[in-house]
């Protein structure tokens, strides 16, 4: 069935409807985490939101998240993973026209 | 108001909330508190318009092996996501395997090859896959390093005494292998400086190895890292009371407590902070030092204004490693919405297919699993 580890599991513990869960990522450490808390924060029907890494030697992620009204917790990592999709892109276009248009320093560096 | 307003700093920059305070010996509201619900009638939901409205990407500084730039309008944890990435995720070629046929050098076989690993090669790491098991030339790249010192007959007294007295990493030559000869025709891949010095021969000393360089990420290990560095600061902010001036006798010192042009001291002794170098300053906070500043200044950083610095190291030229790492950034998260997309599934499925009287989504122990 699944030999690889899920990419994603869910914690024993969760609500039935998902309105309180944890979620553990594999092979993912603070890079994500720490963008992915802070984007599903933003979102006002979450109540709580916190990621953790339990130990350096083991390359995964717990990811708590609990919402207001009993909504799904699962929609709203869903969300949040586009928003920050949304962010990659509109900073990197950002970029890229400053890259073409700004006027800015060019200077000879060494080797 | 400004003749060049990209050289003084926007009204927006004195808002409170984006402060971080530098006090002496601690620093002050470092965390963002912009949440929704945290302040009574705001509205901090993520809305990508409001984000795009206070987003600024601009190129400062250009050079053909760093680049400068600033991020103004992201949180924290999202540079550092980048920041991040550039160091450990994005990916480069370096020698991995070292079959060594000949070494009568004074380096041992292993501290060789651990130089030769970090030497950075000039390929571009986009045309080549992650080697699985088996070495292809979709994979590999094959170098061999020949060298032996000899003693130059009839040597002056004081020129060189010795032919190949160092091994340089010039001396690697590319032996192409398959489809690898038409693809870098014009390009042969070596190292990007030639004048490394990975051993020193005296004569009859020999060094004959064949070495396989592979594609992999600085996260396995540090040679693979595309950067010399990569790393951020907040952007400083100087400000003065207005109640509490600093005495125009003290005005000089005053100046010197700063990087050298962030404070300008007028004829008569006022001082003002410089808005188009206050960039250069380095919060060395010496000023906080002295009882006679005491009340007349106070030292801030911009939360959400960082100046990223990327010195790169090998194959990426260095105004391309940010939009590099927002693509493994974008890579991850495609990875971890596949994952949740199937989870939903998932649980959805369990929710329709179930009898009337089975409970939907977790089993007995409280998992739900990818299938």
């Amino acid at each position: 069935m699944a030999q690889a580890t899920p990419k994603i599991r869910i914690l024993q513990g969760a609500e039935p409807d998902l309105s309180a869960a944890t979620y553990q990522i594999h092979d993912e450490s603070h890079t994500i985490g720490n963008a992915l808390r802070w984007m599903i924060m933003k979102n006002p029907k979450v109540e709580f939101c916190g990621y953790s890494a339990p130990h350096p030697s083991e390359n995964h992620i717990n990811m708590r998240i609990q919402m207001y009204d009993g909504l799904s917790s699962l929609t709203a990592l869903l969300e949040a993973l586009k928003n920050l999709d949304d962010l990659c892109v509109t900073i990197d276009e950002a970029y890229t026209h400053s890259m073409q248009n700004d006027q800015y320093e060019r200077w000879d560096e060494k080797s | 108001m400004a003749s060049s307003s990209s050289s003084h700093l926007p009204a927006s920059v004195f808002n409170p909330r984006r402060h971080v305070g530098v006090h002496a010996e601690r620093v002050s509201d470092v965390a963002s508190t912009e949440f929704p619900g945290h302040y009574p009638g705001e509205d901090h939901s993520w809305s990508l318009a409001k984000f795009k409205e206070n987003l600024k990407v601009s190129v400062k500084r250009l050079s053909q092996r760093s680049v400068e730039f600033d991020l103004v309008g992201v949180d924290a944890s999202i540079a550092n996501a980048f920041r991040r990435i550039m160091l450990s995720e994005v990916p480069t070629l370096a020698i991995e395997d070292v079959f060594v046929f000949n070494n009568t050098s004074v380096i041992h076989d292993e501290v060789l090859s651990h130089r030769l690993g970090l030497i950075p090669i000039n390929v571009d790491p986009r045309l080549f896959e992650f080697r699985q098991d088996i070495p292809l030339d979709r994979n590999t790249l094959v170098f061999r390093l020949n060298v032996t010192c000899e003693r130059i007959k009839k040597a002056s007294k004081d020129g060189p005494q010795y032919i190949n007295e160092y091994v340089r990493s010039g001396d690697l030559e590319w032996v192409p292998q398959g489809e690898q000869e038409s693809v870098f025709a014009s390009n042969p891949p070596a190292a990007t400086n030639k004048d490394i010095v990975l051993a020193k021969l005296r004569p009859g000393q020999t060094i004959e190895m064949e070495l396989h360089a592979i594609k992999g990420v600085g996260k396995e290990h540090a040679k693979w890292s595309p950067v010399a560095t990569a790393s951020y600061r907040l952007h400083p902010l100087i400000l003065l009371n207005p109640s509490k001036p600093v005495p125009p006798h003290l005005a000089q010192k005053f100046a010197s407590c700063f990087s050298p042009g962030v404070v300008k001291v007028s004829p008569d002794g006022q001082v003002s902070i410089d808005e188009r170098h206050l960039r250069k300053e380095t919060m060395s906070r010496e000023v906080l030092r002295h009882k006679e500043f005491e009340g007349c200044v106070e030292l801030k950083r911009i939360r959400d204004w960082f100046i990223f610095s990327v010195e790169s190291e090998g194959p990426y030229t260095p105004e391309s490693l940010f939009p590099e790492s927002i693509k493994v950034m974008r890579g991850k998260i495609a990875s971890i919405r596949e994952a949740a997309e199937a989870l939903l599934a998932d649980s959805q499925d369990l929710g329709s297919g179930s009898a009337p009287g089975a409970s939907a989504g977790p089993d007995a122990d409280g998992d739900v699993e990818m299938a």
